[in-house]
């Protein structure tokens, strides 16, 4: 039996940190519009954002590389213009991750917010608050479990993704072959012992990001999960 | 000097309202607006304090406005400087009731308003304590003191001391009139309790069907219905018991206990607990 290779263990993990990363900061702001604006066309982009909870990962895959193929306009758009290489490259996954992720990030705000009494965020633009000071002193903290919600369940999304992953990135080693394609790689090639090694690992490692996810909400008076 | 003169259509739960209202308040005064639920009381605080726009109309503090539809003014809540009491409280759950004091300070104002309002407020044991941790009473000894750390000059009230008992109410009462009368403030009060308006407000302003119909003396507004009275005096209702066509009622009037028939229709709206004037006549 070949020796357990940690490079896509290591590339899962550093493909969910990153993806975890960039979705706080996209997933906040689009979740306080969300909640708090409106406009009536918001169920176009609710329901766009929720997509991912449906459809078939290749679907979402397809398009994607579609989209970022260098014979087509955007792929071609942004190689030239911004050397960004999207199909089958690392940086093509974390974006793909991004949209794949992104409902079970919004989702767990947006419900942070909506539970929040609209009184607290007029109590403080009375008090004098600016619309920032308000989300950073007094909305945020006040829905740390949902954010930390929406974090564990992007990050723990993005370690199982596989259709998403296939499409857009291939296996490549070191760059795109993260741990669910190694998996489905080894048992292809009857490495069984290989590939229970790998399954074992994010079977246990997502079985106790879970049950971090419960032991949170079990303390939290807003249960968003 | 606030002036106002607003028209806002609203949608309520029991079908479309208009409201139209207009009115003049000096400085130093404390005025209640006293009307059944849904009759807009709120939604005129909330156009003054910049959470809601009215369809037309104006809004004037001290000659300078702060809403005028035709001249296209609308300040936002956050340039009026008003203190505002929300009905549930809306302290910052994440912050101890000093951080919530100390976050309604201005930048560049001097904290000893803040040590001044826990003094008189009497919030010297709660300081470290977080508001969930509180009492009704305590939160709105807290919400009260925070709305004026800024040091507004216009104070709304809407609904304060509903959820509170009665004592507490007495207290909270005698807290507002305090802080009314040191820092000069106008306050408008929103208030179903006639008791409570009779005790804290220079002016009742009824109102019906989205207008004010009266604005008057409040003395002078509860006791038309009672002018041949002699002596009055306030009780709470402790029991209301039906039988046949009639309510039995008991009340506390003073340290005693009063009991009496009424006409089922003239009981129909009171509760256990309610306040009510008990009037001998000639």
């Amino acid at each position: 039996m070949n020796p357990m290779n940690w490079e896509p263990i290591l590339l899962t993990f550093q493909l969910s940190l990153i993806t975890t990363l960039l979705l706080i900061l996209i997933a906040i702001p689009l979740a306080y519009w969300l909640t708090y604006t409106k406009f009536r066309g918001k169920i176009v982009l609710e329901a766009l954002i929720s997509m991912p909870l449906v459809l078939p990962p290749t679907v979402l895959g397809f398009y994607i590389l579609v989209a970022f193929s260098p014979n087509n306009s955007v792929g071609r758009f942004l190689q030239e213009n911004l050397g960004l290489q999207l199909a089958f490259s690392f940086e093509g996954l974390v974006l793909a991750s991004i949209l794949y992720s992104l409902p079970f990030m919004v989702q767990p705000i947006a419900a942070g917010f909506a539970s929040l009494s609209p009184s607290l965020k007029e109590a403080a633009y009375v008090l004098g608050k600016s619309r920032m000071e308000t989300l950073i002193w007094v909305l945020l903290p006040n829905i740390r479990g949902a954010i930390l919600t929406g974090i564990v369940l992007a990050f723990a999304h993005t370690i199982g993704e596989f259709g998403v992953v296939l499409m857009i990135g291939g296996s490549i080693p070191g760059q795109t072959r993260v741990a669910s394609i190694a998996i489905y790689e080894e048992v292809e090639a009857l490495n069984y012992g290989l590939a229970n090694s790998y399954s074992l690992f994010l079977f246990v490692v997502s079985f106790c990001i879970l049950l971090v996810v419960y032991g949170l909400n079990r303390n939290s008076p807003q249960r968003v999960w | 000097m606030l002036e106002f003169d607003l028209e806002k259509k609203l949608h309520g739960a029991e079908g479309d309202l208009n409201l139209k209202v207009s009115g003049k308040i000096i400085q130093g005064q404390l005025i209640a607006l006293y009307g059944p639920s849904g009759i807009g009381k709120t939604s005129i605080l909330r156009m003054i304090a910049g959470l809601m726009k009215p369809d037309t109309g104006f809004i004037r503090v001290n000659q300078i406005s702060w809403v005028h539809t035709i001249q296209r003014v609308n300040l936002r809540p956050q340039q009026r400087k008003v203190g505002f009491l929300f009905q549930d409280y809306a302290l910052f759950p994440n912050m101890t009731v000093e951080r919530n004091l100390m976050f309604a300070l201005p930048k560049g104002h001097d904290a000893t308003i803040i040590s001044d309002l826990v003094n008189i407020m009497e919030l010297q044991g709660l300081r470290k304590r977080k508001p969930p941790t509180l009492s009704g009473g305590q939160q709105q000894r807290v919400a009260l003191a925070r709305a004026l750390v800024a040091q507004p000059s216009l104070l709304l009230l809407d609904e304060p001391l509903s959820a509170l008992d009665y004592e507490m109410r007495r207290k909270l009462q005698r807290f507002i009139l305090t802080l009314h009368k040191r820092y000069q403030l106008t306050t408008l009060l929103v208030s179903h309790d006639p008791e409570e308006i009779s005790e804290m407000a220079d002016e009742i302003w009824v109102m019906k069907e989205g207008c004010f119909v009266a604005k008057e003396a409040p003395q002078l507004f509860f006791d038309k219905s009672l002018d041949k009275e002699s002596l009055s005096l306030w009780g709470e209702i402790t029991h209301i018991t039906a039988r046949d066509s009639q309510y039995f009622i008991q009340m506390k009037l003073g340290g005693e206990t009063l009991g009496f028939h009424i006409e089922r229709k003239k009981a129909e709206h009171l509760k256990v607990g309610d306040r009510v004037k008990w009037g001998f006549f000639q």
